[in-house]
């Protein structure tokens, strides 16, 4: 088995998913590689991917390469995988990567799973684990051929410094013509405002179920309380009650809390992959059918604006004694 | 301008596996894949803006034909399915060939689909027909403008909005935040049992019988498994003590 793990980055700094997938690989394999793309910032990153378990750290580094678009970067990978020989490449899912993976799938003819929470080998083979079907059933699946490609659902794996010293490949790559024919032309970067909803251990997310701009004094009310942070839907950002920076969802951020407090949320599937690991989820939403119901841990069948009140007092008059 | 729409027909309501064949349960009825409808909505409202012609184009079974019927009342000109037993077990690599040359068959200027998830059928398929076809691709799309020769995507990142334009033909996947979704009118209904529907098979698309279906699929399904469900789901319906309940049970985790 020989392993390339794609380590994406934003602005200057490595994100945590693809360096839990590099922990995972070095658990499967002794020698993993990793390649970082991008624009002058990666210098200063390769050093931190070999800290994080790589023993090669490929670096493309270009400023055709610096906007964060898919296809120049599936031109990068097809080239590293076909020098280097890799029969295994893994991506940490996100906006960019699952565009990425899907490219390189068509370009090498490689099977790619996606959605994986595990990898792990039986008899010498490489098995993902799946759940599927709104996580009801737990679906082993496998590749037929190498490369095998595979996306892993964020978060579900823990990065581990291992102090690796990388030796560092620089890759410089002929972009195709219809890689470069895409280009970013304005970039509307949403401010990072309060405190960070990836660091929380307890975060109140408030949904469209609030009713309005003014509810979200319930979220922040039972987070101040509880020690937490507010988040939000992208429903409720795109009314306008909440900054993007506060969203929680598929295009906004993913998190792991070890209790989320979901109030008046439905649980679209955009918002579910950002919030599905948490450890304890708790649910108050007075529709019996929404969608979150089936996957929390207390499913509370209630309307937030009578409960959540009395689970402050509640909350505070503990406190208080 | 010409327009095709890439959608699934899946199983209504809830799907489930086939604990024998290992693969999504198509016995039961059929509607486009809810996503889907945005991109069939967003190129209707193109079509409606500044007029173009809306083919929707799909991989199924045959029951999937009167799935498709209702994008042609949604405002869609034409349907076509690509409808053949040796398309049956195709994974993501086989599907987006059978798709590309569906669409390349088309000569379209824009080819939309519907942000898949991570819960559905798809990873970023339209990214594999892009590059089936070397066309640029952009997903993610909350907003999008036909310019002359080219359009203008707004794509939602974890970190914001970038603008993308890209020259035609091209490939875009929209979110469900695009646009609302419209009602079939009673007229769009009617009209929808007149227009085209062609169903064709592998041969007519001049796809080899290795490329799709389970002889093309490079990944498989191996098992199936119990859920890692979360233990112990607790449900409660609203009364007095409901509040209390949830405090005891926050104790009982050691969350407070």
């Amino acid at each position: 088995m020989s392993t390339l793990v794609y380590v994406e980055h934003r602005r200057d700094e490595l994100c945590n998913g693809p360096l839990g997938v590099l922990a995972k690989a070095a658990d499967l394999d002794d020698d993993v590689a990793a390649v970082i793309i991008g624009g002058p910032e990666v210098k200063a990153l390769t050093p931190e991917v070999g800290r994080f378990g790589a023993t090669t750290v490929y670096v493309a580094e270009e400023d055709s390469l610096f906007p964060p678009l898919p296809q120049p970067r599936v031109d990068v990978l097809a080239k590293i995988v076909g020098e280097g020989g890799y029969d295994t490449v893994l991506f940490s899912n996100s906006v960019l990567a699952a565009d990425i993976a899907g490219g390189l799938a068509a370009r090498l003819g490689a099977g790619l799973n996606w959605d994986l929470v595990d990898i792990i080998t039986r008899d010498g083979d490489l098995i993902g684990k799946r759940p599927a079907l709104s996580d009801s059933v737990l679906v082993d699946v496998g590749w037929r051929s190498t490369p095998r490609l595979a996306l892993c659902r964020a978060g579900s794996f823990q990065s581990v410094e291992r102090g690796t010293q990388p030796s560092v490949q620089p890759v410089s790559v002929e972009l195709e013509s219809h890689s470069r024919a895409a280009r970013i032309v304005d970039q509307v970067t949403q401010p990072e405002g309060g405190p960070s909803l990836e660091a929380a251990e307890v975060i109140v997310t408030g949904g469209m179920g609030l009713g309005g701009p003014e509810k979200l004094s319930l979220a922040e009310d039972l987070a101040s309380v509880l020690g937490g942070v507010v988040g939000a839907t992208r429903a409720v950002v795109y009314a306008g009650w909440s900054p993007h920076s506060a969203q929680i969802g598929q295009t906004g951020k993913t998190v792991s809390p070890r209790l989320y407090v979901a109030l008046g949320v439905s649980g679209a599937v955009q918002h579910k992959v950002g919030m599905q690991n948490s450890e304890t989820i708790v649910a108050i939403n007075k529709d019996p059918r929404a969608p979150i119901f089936e996957f929390c841990d207390l499913a509370v069948v209630g309307d937030v604006h009578s409960i959540v009140p009395q689970l402050v007092e509640l909350l505070r008059r503990r406190k208080g004694s | 301008m010409k327009i095709v729409v890439c959608v699934k027909c899946v199983p209504d309501g809830r799907a489930r596996l086939d604990p024998e064949s290992k693969r999504l349960d198509r016995g039961g009825a059929l509607e486009i894949n809810p996503f889907d409808l945005y991109a069939v909505e967003e190129a209707v409202r193109i079509k409606e803006g500044s007029g173009a012609e809306v083919v929707v184009v799909s991989m199924g079974p045959e029951a999937a034909a009167e799935s498709l019927r209702g994008a042609l009342a949604l405002g869609a000109d034409r349907a076509v399915l690509v409808s053949d037993p040796g398309a049956v077990g195709s994974d993501l690599l086989a599907t987006s060939k059978v798709l590309a040359k569906a669409v390349q068959r088309e000569g379209a200027d824009l080819i939309l689909f519907g942000q898949q998830t991570s819960d559905g059928g798809g990873a970023a398929l339209w990214a594999a027909v892009a590059e089936g076809l070397r066309l640029p691709a952009i997903s993610q799309a909350t907003k999008l403008e036909i310019r002359e020769e080219s359009v203008r995507v707004t794509r939602q990142t974890e970190v914001g909005d970038d603008i993308i334009e890209a020259p035609l033909p091209a490939i875009v996947a929209v979110t469900d935040a695009i646009n609302e979704l419209r009602y079939a009118s009673l007229k769009g209904v009617m009209a929808a049992k007149k227009k085209p529907l062609e169903v064709l098979s592998l041969s007519d698309l001049a796809i080899s019988p290795v490329d799709a279906g389970d002889a093309g699929a490079k990944t498989e399904v191996r098992s199936i498994a119990d859920p890692p469900a979360r233990p112990n789901a607790i449900r409660i319906e609203d009364h007095d003590e409901v509040a209390q309940v949830i405090v005891d049970f926050l104790e009982h985790r050691a969350l407070l």
